[in-house]
């Protein structure tokens, strides 16, 4: 039996804003969350910008906040929006069930803030002065332990790690996890807190950073010929699924429907996508099939298009080959041009602007395109939004990781009442 | 020497900023735990951060035995002498 699993509540904490519904509105503004860095640390670095939130410390009580990394504070805002919008309750107002109730939160890296002030307080303080909160902040599933702690799921709480694709992988767990009649609810998405000197010097060692200091907001580029490489973003994204009987039981507003996921291996390199993309395009096949959806059915594609030199080509080419002749009035956006990459939080990110795609029938711009990549077999809304058509509507959200992971997720606007 | 007030004072700052319990509940006969829901690793940072504010050293063995607010006031005040 399949199960019909909507969308009843989002939350996000991003470059764009400090909720899912100011996140949305910047993106169909075209505004980039990309600045310049103001921290002492940053002036030596070979990239000096970055995509920052504001400080999540200020939407959590202190006590809470001092005891999360920072990758968990971010998830801990995202989904305390996330549940609120669903329109569920915290504590004795919750009227969940936890053992129907699961968590399922990835993020690329972990609490690396943690791990790394710490150690160095070690060096420079001594042994005795390392927070005893150190393992449990740094754990790359402590915010979805959090966040598991915060809404009673004792149906299960994972962490799924596959670079930036991982919170695409959460939501295809979760989705799993509720067709396999293991939960009913599941709190979903991913997260990503590593704006620190050292992976900011790491992704620029390895030349995967765009290193245009002299103009951050018009760095991420995705598909314009003078594209360098990503721009390293923070924040969280979060979203109730459950299923459509509970949704339609207790009344609650349905964004979209999460009709399936594909995930594949690129079984290629470590870090470099396979040029064929045919790893990329079986996700999206897969999604496809999984959903029951055809090439024909899709208008959108939200492509992890991260503004790299050979990344935003090859993907162009595996959603052209997934797609087939059907590919012809699909149209295809980047909201990294505005929002920086999230990494383990990207996936999560996306899948909410695909969800709000479908549902307000508008695509957001793939900004600061100022000559497009000549020769692209794919439709770009390139610097504005696009309009969708009447009726029904079905979308594709790509991500891909390091360690070759690529997962689509496919949704639609069916059900849609918010 | 600071006073057994003094310090219950500086400690009830220091437990309230860890763990968020109201300074005025942090009375000589309560108990950490039990008491004022102070967890484990809560504790351990409180009494490292009465070793920075107190000046003192208060190694792993004693600290297991402080279980109230009393017990650590009167630690420290014997340390401090």
């Amino acid at each position: 039996m399949t199960r019909t699993v909507v969308i009843t509540g989002f939350g996000a904490f991003t470059p764009l804003g400090a909720d899912a519904p100011s996140t949305w509105e910047a993106m169909l503004a075209g505004r980039s969350g990309v600045h310049a860095l103001r921290q002492s640390w940053a002036a030596e670095l070979p990239v000096t910008f970055a995509a920052e939130t504001s400080d999540p410390v200020e939407h959590l009580d202190r006590v809470t906040a001092r005891r999360l990394d920072r990758s968990s504070q971010l998830a801990m805002v995202a989904g305390m929006e996330a549940w609120a919008d669903a329109g569920f309750g915290l504590g004795a107002d919750n009227p969940t069930d936890p053992d129907r109730t699961l968590v399922s939160v990835g993020t690329g890296i972990g609490g690396l803030h943690s791990l790394l002030g710490n150690w160095d307080t070690q060096k420079e303080k001594g042994l005795r002065r390392v927070s005893p909160l150190t393992i449990p902040m740094l754990m790359a599933n402590a915010p979805a332990a959090n966040l598991g702690l915060l809404v009673g799921a004792a149906a299960a709480v994972h962490a799924p790690v596959s670079a930036c694709a991982s919170s695409n992988e959460a939501i295809s767990l979760a989705y799993d996890q509720i067709q396999l009649d293991r939960c009913d609810i599941a709190l979903a998405g991913g997260t990503e807190g590593v704006i620190h000197p050292l992976p900011l010097n790491a992704f620029a060692q390895m030349q995967a950073l765009s290193r245009r200091n002299d103009s951050p907001e018009t760095a991420s580029r995705p598909w314009d010929v003078d594209r360098d490489g990503f721009v390293l973003g923070e924040g969280a994204a979060l979203m109730v699924l459950e299923t459509l009987e509970s949704a339609l039981a207790r009344g609650a507003k349905i964004y979209g429907t999460l009709v399936g996921a594909g995930i594949s291996n690129d079984n290629h390199d470590i870090v470099q996508p396979e040029p064929s993309g045919r790893g990329q395009s079986q996700a999206m096949i897969k999604a496809l099939k999984a959903s029951g959806l055809a090439p024909r059915d899709i208008v959108h594609v939200n492509a992890h298009g991260t503004s790299t030199p050979q990344g935003d080509v090859t993907e162009a080419g595996s959603i052209a080959t997934a797609l087939g002749s059907a590919v012809d009035g699909v149209v295809v956006t980047s909201t990294k041009s505005m929002t920086g990459h999230l990494l383990g939080g990207a996936g999560a990110l996306e899948t909410f602007a695909t969800v709000m795609a479908l549902r307000d029938r508008v695509v957001p711009p793939t900004i600061n395109i100022e000559n497009l990549e000549p020769g692209l077999p794919v439709d770009i809304a390139v610097n504005a939004t696009r309009t969708l058509g009447e009726g029904d509507l079905a979308a594709l959200n790509n991500s891909f990781g390091f360690g070759g992971s690529n997962v689509a997720v496919a949704v639609t606007n069916q059900n849609v009442t918010a | 020497m600071a006073s057994t007030e003094e310090i219950r004072t500086d400690l009830a700052e220091i437990v309230n900023d860890i763990a968020g319990v109201a300074a005025e509940d942090v009375q000589l006969d309560k108990s950490f735990v039990d008491d004022l829901g102070v967890d484990s690793l809560s504790m351990v940072e409180i009494i490292y951060a009465c070793e920075d504010k107190f000046g003192v050293s208060i190694p792993d063995e004693d600290a297991k035995n402080l279980k109230t607010v009393g017990d650590a006031v009167a630690y420290i005040e014997r340390a401090q002498n």
